[in-house]
């Protein structure tokens, strides 16, 4: 797999620690829903540093989406959120990853369910799942269960509005370290009943993707696995903040 | 495109923490233990568990969790490299040679072969080159850092091949299979590399 110099095209803050880089890559070979690139950095004294990113726009779009959280004692994510700007270069290959994707074709429902940054590769399938006709759609019924820390580590949160109220798909939002009304959603880590409420029940055969920090996923597969859901249907793609 | 480096515009190198002979390329060093795996941490009771080396005529070796921890133990302390780009250092295990596993194995008769599929709880599966799984090269571990192995990391036995990426090390070890030809195994099918050497940093298909 190639290194290819990407150019940087649009630069938005996705959220309070956030950015989203839109990239033009010459002869991007194409991605699935759910894939992640390996972006590399070479200083002039040919140090180098690699990280891998989710993709966060579909395969429908011609142009590569990634958002990147800033961690501040990072390396490589600090570079990405304050240092590139628009007609700069990226070295990036990909796509990589075969097992966490998703095809609105496979068909059935499908419960995504993201901690933090976790939410990239699950929104593009939600993007995905958005571009596709109308009988596709009815097809793949989609429940989003997010959680963060507070309201201002949410990512696309009016993107996912639009995607409830015009693409019939449920979300429901659990900010771990806010207090206050529980009309607008959970405040509280995710557990069985929050489970219960936004995904399918198991007899309907959900394909589950869990994606987060580690204690996050391991608690979110195990529950689902005690709920019944076959193991072999829920699949998990785990990362700490890596900078 | 030219083997030349494109030079990222305002990045500069960082003060190396690591010695630089013991980070391989693209690595960088984490004091954290990830965890990846791509489903559900299987829970597998003891009484249950065993570990079999299989042949490719049918033949097999059979060891119960008692049978291997009678085996003579071994306590390695390695690096290991993620292929995600973690590194971590003088990591501390403790468990049985596979050199031991391979030779009682094949004194009973289970006919050696030149590649070996690796299979563990949950339907993980990883390809090998049978030289990288022998001489004092791998083991399989019940112990971490003096404590039994937790299921996250791969317990109650992982594989460790540390000298190559970590995907080869599979959590949740039950056996080696006998294999005539390196057919890929779970990752390898999905484009990562078969041998998986971070030195040579062979990360995906394609890779030298």
């Amino acid at each position: 797999m190639k290194w290819t110099v990407a150019s940087v095209v649009e630069v938005r803050d996705e959220a309070l620690h956030a950015k989203t880089l839109v990239l033009d890559v010459p002869d991007w070979p194409g991605h699935r829903a759910g894939q992640h690139v390996d972006v590399r950095l070479v200083a002039e004294d040919g140090y180098q540093a690699q990280r891998s990113y989710s993709i966060a726009s579909p395969p429908e779009s011609r142009q590569l989406e990634l958002t990147v959280e800033r961690i501040d004692d990072g390396e490589v994510s600090p570079y990405l959120c304050d240092v590139l700007h628009v007609g700069d270069g990226l070295e990036v290959r990909g796509p990589i990853g075969g097992y966490f994707v998703w095809d609105v074709r496979d068909a059935g429902p499908v419960l995504l369910v993201a901690g933090g940054s976790g939410i990239v590769p699950l929104m593009a399938m939600m993007r995905h799942r958005a571009r596709a006709d109308a009988n596709l759609r009815a097809l793949s019924e989609m429940s989003l269960l997010y959680s963060t820390r507070t309201l201002g580590d949410l990512f696309y949160l009016q993107e996912i509005e639009r995607l409830v109220e015009e693409q019939n798909v449920r979300a429901a939002f659990t900010l771990t370290r806010e207090k206050g009304d529980d009309r607008r959603g959970y405040h509280r880590r995710i557990d069985k009943a929050m489970l219960t409420d936004v995904g399918w029940p198991p007899s309907h055969m959900p394909r589950s993707y869990v994606c987060g920090p580690t204690p996050l996923v391991e608690s979110v597969a195990r529950t689902l696995v005690e709920l019944g859901h076959d193991p072999s249907r829920v699949l998990t793609e785990r990362f700490g903040p890596t900078g | 495109m030219a083997d030349e480096p494109f030079i990222a515009r305002g990045f500069h190198s960082r003060r190396q923490t690591a010695p630089p002979n013991r980070l391989p390329p693209g690595q960088y060093e984490t004091r954290d233990f990830p965890v990846l795996s791509a489903g559900p941490t299987p829970q597998t009771s003891l009484a249950e568990w065993d570990f079999r080396i299989e042949g490719r005529d049918g033949t097999a070796m059979r060891w119960s969790w008692t049978d291997i921890l009678a085996l003579p133990h071994e306590t390695p302390t390695v690096d290991i490299h993620c292929v995600t780009k973690w590194s971590k250092f003088d990591t501390r295990w403790e468990g049985v040679s596979v050199d031991v596993l391979l030779d009682a194995a094949r004194d009973a008769g289970v006919a050696e072969q030149p590649f070996i599929m690796a299979f563990s709880d949950g339907g993980y599966t990883t390809n090998l080159p049978r030289a990288d799984l022998t001489g004092g090269k791998a083991w399989i571990v019940f112990l971490y850092d003096d404590a039994l192995l937790v299921p996250e990391h791969g317990g109650p036995v992982r594989l460790l091949v540390p000298h190559l990426y970590f995907w080869k090390s599979a959590k949740w070890v039950r056996g080696l299979r006998m294999m005539e030809r390196d057919d890929p195994g779970f990752w390898e099918q999905l484009g990562y590399h078969d041998r998986g050497d971070p030195w040579r940093e062979q990360r995906y298909q394609g890779d030298p």
